[in-house]
Order: C-alpha cells, then structure tokens, then sequence
C-alpha cells in the first residue's frame, strides 16, 4: 500500500495525495490511487467514508481539492464538469434520472452531447443524428433498432436508460470512466447487460472506477479492489479478493481497541416487540425477530441489507408488506408514525437534515416537535415548558450550544443528532430505534449518544441500533444481530458476537 | 457533563465587514417599516386631509377585504402552499349572500352561515385536490379559481342579485340585504367601522393561531419539512387540508364584508382582490426580515398598501395609476425578502 512517488507512466488516471475538507472538516486525506488502461478498480466505503466526494474531484464539481490528478501522465485541470469529460474522464452517476432529457428522443439523448456543445449547424438535419445514433448503437452493440432510436426516452425502461447513459459516455472514447453505484436501480438480469458492456470497455482499454457496495459484482468484474474509510485509502488488493480483510477495513475501526462493554447474557428481559414472518426487502424470505427491554439490539449490514426498512416498518413510515407484528403481545399494525409514536416506538431517521431536522427553528423547537401536545394548555403551547425541555436536553446530553434559543444550524453535526435523539426522549420511549445515529458525528458526541441509549435501557426500555459500522455496533449493543440481503444470518450475544465471527458473517454472505 | 471535539460560536469581532452586515441586516429587518413610516409622514405633511383620522378609518376599511383574504393566503404559504382561489371564494361569497337574502327572503344570520359554509366548502375541494390528488397547490386552487367563478355564475344564470329585482320567471325578488347584515361593513362601533374591527379581530385570533397555538406550529414545521413533520408523528395531509379550510373561510368571511358594502349581489365582486390579497401576504413575509410568512407583516403589509393607495390618491394621481404602484410595492418586497436576505444568508 506504499503509494509511489512518480505517477506510473502507463497510468490512464493517477491521483496523488488528493485531499479535501469541508469547514475545516477532512474528508479525503491524502489518496493517491493509480488507475491503468483496460482495468476494473472497484472502489469500496461505507457511507461518509468520502466516495462521492473523490467522485466529483474527478467528474470536475470539487475544484478546491488538494494534491494532482494526472490523465495519461500529465497534470489535469478538472476545473468544471466539461473539462473533466474534454480530458476523458466520463462520469455515470447514481441518480439516472440526471442525465435524461425526457422529450426528446432516444436517439437525441444519444447524441446529447455533441448537440449541447452546439458547433456546427444548429439545423443538423433529423437525419444526419439518426445516423449518429446508429453507429453508436451499433459500435456498443446495444441491440436498438431504428424504432427504438426514433421513440421518446421517457419510453425507455430503467435499466434501457441506464444503457443509454453509459452509451453517451462511451461513445466519447474516455480514459477513465466513473460508475457510482450503476446496479442499484436493476434487477439482476438487467445489470448482466450492464456488465457486458464493462467487460467491453475492459477489452477496449477503458479504465472503469467502479463503486459500488454490492460486493458480489465486484467479485465478477473488478480486477482490483480499494477501500476508502474516513477519507483514506486502507485496503488495495488485486484479485483474489481477500473479503474478511476488505470488510474490515471498509466496516471496523482501524485499531483493535473497541472495548466491548459488558455484555447481558444471563437474564433476559421481557419481549417488547416481536416480529413474525416479516419481509424485510421484497422477494427475499420473511423474518422472524424479537426485541426485549433492557437490551440494547445492535443490527449490521451493508447497505441495502434491509435495516432501514426494518426501521421504517416498526415506525410507520414505511409498514411491512406482510407477517406480524407484536407489541406486549397485541397486535401491532403501525399505518403511520403517529401510530407508532403512540405505542412507544420512537425512530431517530438515517438522515437527520431530510428527515428530522426542521431548518430555521430553534434547538427548544426541533426538541418539543413530536410532543407538543404535552407542553400546551388548549393548544397554547408555554413557552417556559418548551424552554426548560430544551435546557433540560441539552443538559442530560451535553448538546454544545449557546443556549435553547439557538438556531438548530449553528450547531455542530454531532449535536444536531443529539438534538435529534434527544426529542425522543422528551417522553419515555418503549422502543428507541436509532438508524444509523453516528454518521458524520464527532466521537464526543457519538459517546455521549451512546451513554444515554444504555441508560435508556437499563431503565427498561429496548433500543434497537442499527448499522454499517461493526465497531460502533459492538461498542454500545449487547446483542448483535447481522443482517444480509434482508436475513438474519447472525443473532448472538456478548460473547458470541465477537468481531471477528460477525465480519466473517457478513463477508460469508457475499 | 463532558463533551469534546464541538465547535463553539465565533464571537464576532468588530470589523468593517461586521458594521456592513449588521446594517444590512437593520435594513432587511426594519426597511419596509421604514418605508410605510416615511411615506406616511410624507402625505401627512404634505396634504392635511390625510391626518384626518375618518381617511385612516376609510384606509383600514378599503383595505380590510384584502387583508383578512391575505390572512388566509398567509396560512396555506405557512404549510408551504398557495391559494389562488381566495378572490373567487369571496366573489361567491357575495353572490351567496345575496341570493339567501333576495332570492331566498332570509334573515342575515342565515345568510351569514350560508356564506361561510360556502368558504368551508371551497377550501375542502382545494384540500381534496391538493392533499389527496396531490395536484400542485398553484395549480389546483387556479382551477378552483374558475370553477368557482363559473358556479357562482350558473348559481345567478349570469346576472347580478339587486333588490327588487325581475327574475328569470318573471317574479319580482321577494328579499332584501337587511339592515343588520348592511351594517357589517358600513356600521360603526366607537367609530370604528365593522370592517375594520373584524379585520383587527380576525388578525389576533389569527396570530395566536399561528404563532402560539401547537396547530399553528406545526402548520409552520409542515411548510418547512414535511417529511421531518411526518416523522415526527404529524398528520401532515390533515393539517393541510385544515389550512385551505381556513383559508376558504377567511375568504367568505373578507365576501361577507364586500357583499354588506355592495349591498348588491355584484357577480363581478373579489376577482380584484386576488392580487391584492397575494401580494400583501408576500408583502408580509418581508417585514421584520422573518423571511416567512406571518399574520402581523400581512396586516402590516395591508396597512402599508392602503397608505400608499390612498395618499397617492389624495395626490390626485389618477386612479389607474394604482396597478402600477401596487406592483412595484410587491416587487419591492421581493426583493426584501429573497434577494437581500438570499444575500445575509450566503
């Protein structure tokens, strides 16, 4: 992993030392990562991990980086999205939708492009781009006759689109292109097409950074693999993949030093929550769970692994499609969150801005949001109650703020998601679930967070955690269950769910 | 408790830079009343008639209709909505007047419950449209906008209620407006014309709704983050739906006003009060730099129209001059409230 000094000649892409912060905040340290002609990288992280921001660096949006990039050998300036894709760098992101323009024809779409940059004849005949679009079909072989080309793209399936977005991109001839997450709109016989069409570029001497977090593709197709954690490349293997020690890196904190808490393992609380023939994530085998007080139940996965939908089902925000739900034994049927919120179960969303936060409002305000009620005499809300709920937050969970009254955007990320958890402790929860609630949060903070979620349930309340990060699992969770392509492959306690077992468990599921 | 690694708020130190922001920030905040302040005290200097206080009480009440529709406006843009057909609601709120009154030969308590019912009953079909149709709230309440128009027409077979009029079958209209529910608007009480105490009235019950009530809170988290507001246990379609509801009420009630000053069923009345009523609750957003719609900058934002309207009018500019005027107060505004403080936010 020792990165040479001297970019490698033969080097389609090379970056050295890039770095990059947000506010004082690093989210690239120093990656230097050579990408050669024809190969398949495949680049690994967790949420945060700083992805998408080496993305833009290279798609030309994130200007302000340090270190250099090189294309062929030579210095790049990728100073705006054009001069990124004018050295050869072809970006497909996530989001299929963004490069699209419904209205107009497949074939146009096709040739976007070379139409956007607008030189030569702005009349270029119907027919001329026909045939633009013709060869470039036929060059990628994508199997589109004159009728396809001719419809409007709004016609056109997902992962047609998809096809199509790579076919613009490819039919620029680029150095290096960059796939973010490319199959995470397709089944899987469409993204066989998909990887057809990497294999050619392969063939053709394209380099592909592909990013993805479906570990299986990248077993297929990548010919080497690196992982980015907190900014810095930890792991760069050729193939064979070693996947215990890729997941390591991408998943567990770097030093071995997690102390692990004392675990419960004797005496079992009683079942709060029980779920019975559950389907987590569609067309995979339902679930059967059980969640009891005084425990804290820690879920990992990767993403996509059906956490957040188990999150968002016991809330009601998204419920199930099927089996049973219990709560203390009743049946539970959560239709929507106030249903939830009604019975107990509280949820501290994975997105805090999108999700929880309401801009503008005070850290008293975004506390009392949910409960309201129990701060007004008929319907007039006191606004001494609301300020010592909010002081008494700040207090219990050290939020660092000037005072109640500030703006909840002033604060830190670490004390917005205290501000977030806090509001759902403003009255007793039954079940707290916590979905991803250390993400872009400060270790004081992530500490803090986590000291109460215990003390929660030691006061006899169970709090289900869920996450991508082993370590953070096995920090606060006596019991940890590993879930993978929306299954519980792992359901053990304190001793049982040592790191090792529950890496080897997620790794085993690739 | 101890907590590390947090960022703590710089204290500002005193630069040029600082003085700049702090004034543009004065300006932001405090120019539109500057603005209405400065402007009054120019037309009372200038022109004595306007001190006489029967012209303020002829400003508030020529005012009031547009306000307390304003107000309505103020509540759907607080879940982050628009409603376009407020000037249509209180057009048929006339026309339901009248027709209970003449038509009908009804007491003008009826007519007053008819009325209302009528504004409840339009702000449920925009609730409909909007929160179950899931129609974009400009557009749907457009279309309810003619709908409205177009029902209140086909309600009169195209003709405006008078008294004592012939109607389509030859009969002579048995009813009249009465004397109680003429006096909504032209009756006083302490001097203060009705209008303009329900105007006053309906501004304070409106601003403890919104601002110190838990609906009129959530009404604002709704606007500014529905999915957080869902999240957060909120039944957001129902609380929107109450803020059209409310709206179309405050619209019939604005109909009421203007069918008690008509003392006729004019089938042309409230499509002027549209813009008017947009545009002071957009006024109102401006004031005091909240940058969010509330209930005091839209009465304010009313007050400041009316001033301007009546002084420039007393100034003998003519009355078609005032389109003009009225849109660059609006357009002034904006600027106020997204260009400047797009800027102190940036």
């Amino acid at each position: 992993m020792s990165p040479t000094d001297a970019p490698v000649e033969s080097a389609a892409v090379a970056l050295r030392d890039v770095s990059m912060a947000f506010g004082g905040k690093t989210v690239l340290a120093s990656v230097s990562l050579d990408i050669a002609p024809g190969s398949v990288v495949a680049l690994l992280g967790a949420n945060g991990a700083g992805k998408s921001t080496l993305i833009k660096i290279l798609s030309g949006v994130h200007t302000e980086h340090g270190g250099q990039v090189s294309v062929n050998g030579v210095p790049a300036a990728l100073h705006s999205p054009l001069a990124a894709r004018q050295l050869g760098i072809q970006t497909v992101h996530q989001r299929i939708g963004e490069g699209i323009v419904p209205g107009l024809s497949v074939a146009e779409n096709l040739v976007f492009e070379e139409l956007a940059q607008a030189r030569g004849n702005p009349f270029r005949g119907g027919r001329r781009l026909l045939a633009r679009a013709r060869e470039i079909q036929s060059a990628l072989d994508l199997g589109w006759s004159d009728a396809v080309l001719r419809r409007d793209v709004t016609e056109l399936g997902i992962s047609d689109r998809q096809l199509l977005i790579l076919a613009r991109a490819l039919a620029t001839r680029p150095r290096l292109l960059v796939l973010d997450e490319p199959t995470s709109a397709l089944s899987a016989a469409e993204a066989e097409r998909l990887f057809a069409l990497v294999e050619r570029m392969r063939s053709e001497g394209i380099a592909v950074l592909y990013v993805s977090h479906r570990l299986g593709e990248i077993d297929a197709l990548a010919d080497r693999l690196v992982v980015l954690r907190d900014g810095r490349l930890t792991e760069d293997q050729v193939k064979p993949f070693d996947w215990d020690s890729a997941l390591r890196a991408m998943l567990a904190q770097a030093q071995e030093t997690t102390t692990a808490r004392p675990r419960r393992t004797g005496e079992q609380g009683e079942v709060v929550l029980s779920l019975r023939g559950v389907p987590l994530l569609a067309g995979h085998p339902p679930q059967d769970l059980d969640l009891r007080t005084g425990e804290v139940t820690g879920v990992v996965g990767l993403l996509g692994a059906g956490k957040t939908e188990l999150a968002r089902g016991l809330f009601g925000a998204e419920p199930f499609t099927g089996g049973a739900v219990e709560l203390d034994g009743k049946p539970y049927e959560p239709r929507r969150p106030a249903d939830a919120i009604r019975g107990g179960i509280h949820l501290v969303p994975e997105d805090r801005h999108t999700d929880a936060l309401v801009p503008g409002w005070s850290v008293a305000q975004n506390i009392s949001l949910p409960f309201l009620r129990s701060l007004s005499t008929v319907g007039l809300v006191s606004r001494s109650k609301e300020d010592a709920l909010g002081r008494a937050t700040i207090e219990q969970l050290g939020v660092v703020a000037r005072d109640e009254h500030s703006p909840v955007e002033e604060l830190s990320g670490g004390n917005q998601q205290k501000v977030v958890v806090g509001r759902w402790l403003a009255e007793n929860p039954r079940v707290l679930i916590l979905d991803e609630p250390f993400r872009g949060v400060d270790i004081g903070a992530r500490r803090d967070i986590g000291r109460r979620a215990r003390a929660l349930a030691a006061e006899g309340a169970a709090v289900l955690v869920l996450s991508a990060d082993v370590d953070e699992v096995l920090e606060i969770a006596d019991r940890v269950v590993v879930l993978a392509a929306g299954e519980i492959r792992l359901d053990a306690y304190g001793e049982d769910a040592e790191r090792d077992r529950v890496i080897q468990t997620i790794s085993a599921s690739v | 408790m101890t907590t590390t690694q947090s960022t703590s708020v710089p204290t500002a130190a005193p630069s040029a830079a600082a003085v700049g922001h702090r004034i543009q920030n004065a300006v932001i905040k405090y120019g539109f009343i500057f603005v209405t302040v400065t402007l009054f005290a120019y037309f009372a200097i200038s022109e004595p008639s306007f001190r006489d206080s029967a012209t303020l009480l002829d400003t508030l009440r020529y005012v009031s209709v547009a306000a307390i529709l304003g107000l309505g406006v103020t509540l759907t843009m607080a879940v982050g909505g628009m409603d376009m057909s407020v000037g249509a609601v209180a057009g048929l709120g006339v026309t339901v007047a009248a027709k209970t009154m003449v038509t009908y030969n009804q007491v003008g308590t009826v007519a007053i419950l008819a009325v209302v019912a009528a504004g409840a009953l339009a702000g449920l079909l925009n609730a409909l449209l909007i929160v179950v149709l899931k129609i974009p709230d400009m557009l749907a309440t457009l279309g309810t906008m003619f709908v409205i128009q177009g029902t209140k027409l086909i309600l009169v077979d195209g003709q405006s209620i008078t008294p004592g009029m012939t109607q389509s079958d030859g009969t002579t209209a048995p009813g009249r407006f009465t004397e109680g529910f003429l006096r909504i608007d032209r009756g006083t009480f302490l001097g203060i014309p009705g209008s303009v105490l329900i105007f006053g009235a309906l501004t304070v019950v409106a601003w403890v709704f919104l601002a110190r009530t838990r609906w009129g809170r959530v009404l604002y988290a709704i606007g500014a983050n529905p999915e957080a507001s869902r999240l957060a246990g909120i039944r957001v379609g129902a609380y929107r739906a109450l803020a059209y509801v409310l709206s179309g009420v405050l619209a019939s009630i604005g109909g009421l006003i203007l069918a008690s000053r008509i003392g006729q069923g004019d089938v042309s009345a409230g499509t002027s009060q549209l813009l008017e009523a947009v545009a002071v609750a957009l006024v109102g957003t401006s004031v005091l730099g909240r940058g969010r719609p509330n209930v005091w900058g839209t009465a304010l934002g009313a007050v400041l129209i009316g001033i301007i309207t009546t002084g420039l009018t007393i100034e003998g500019l003519p009355y078609y001059t005032q389109d003009v005027v009225e849109g660059a107060v609006l357009i002034l505004a904006l600027v106020f409230s997204f260009t400047l403080s797009k800027r102190r936010t940036a």
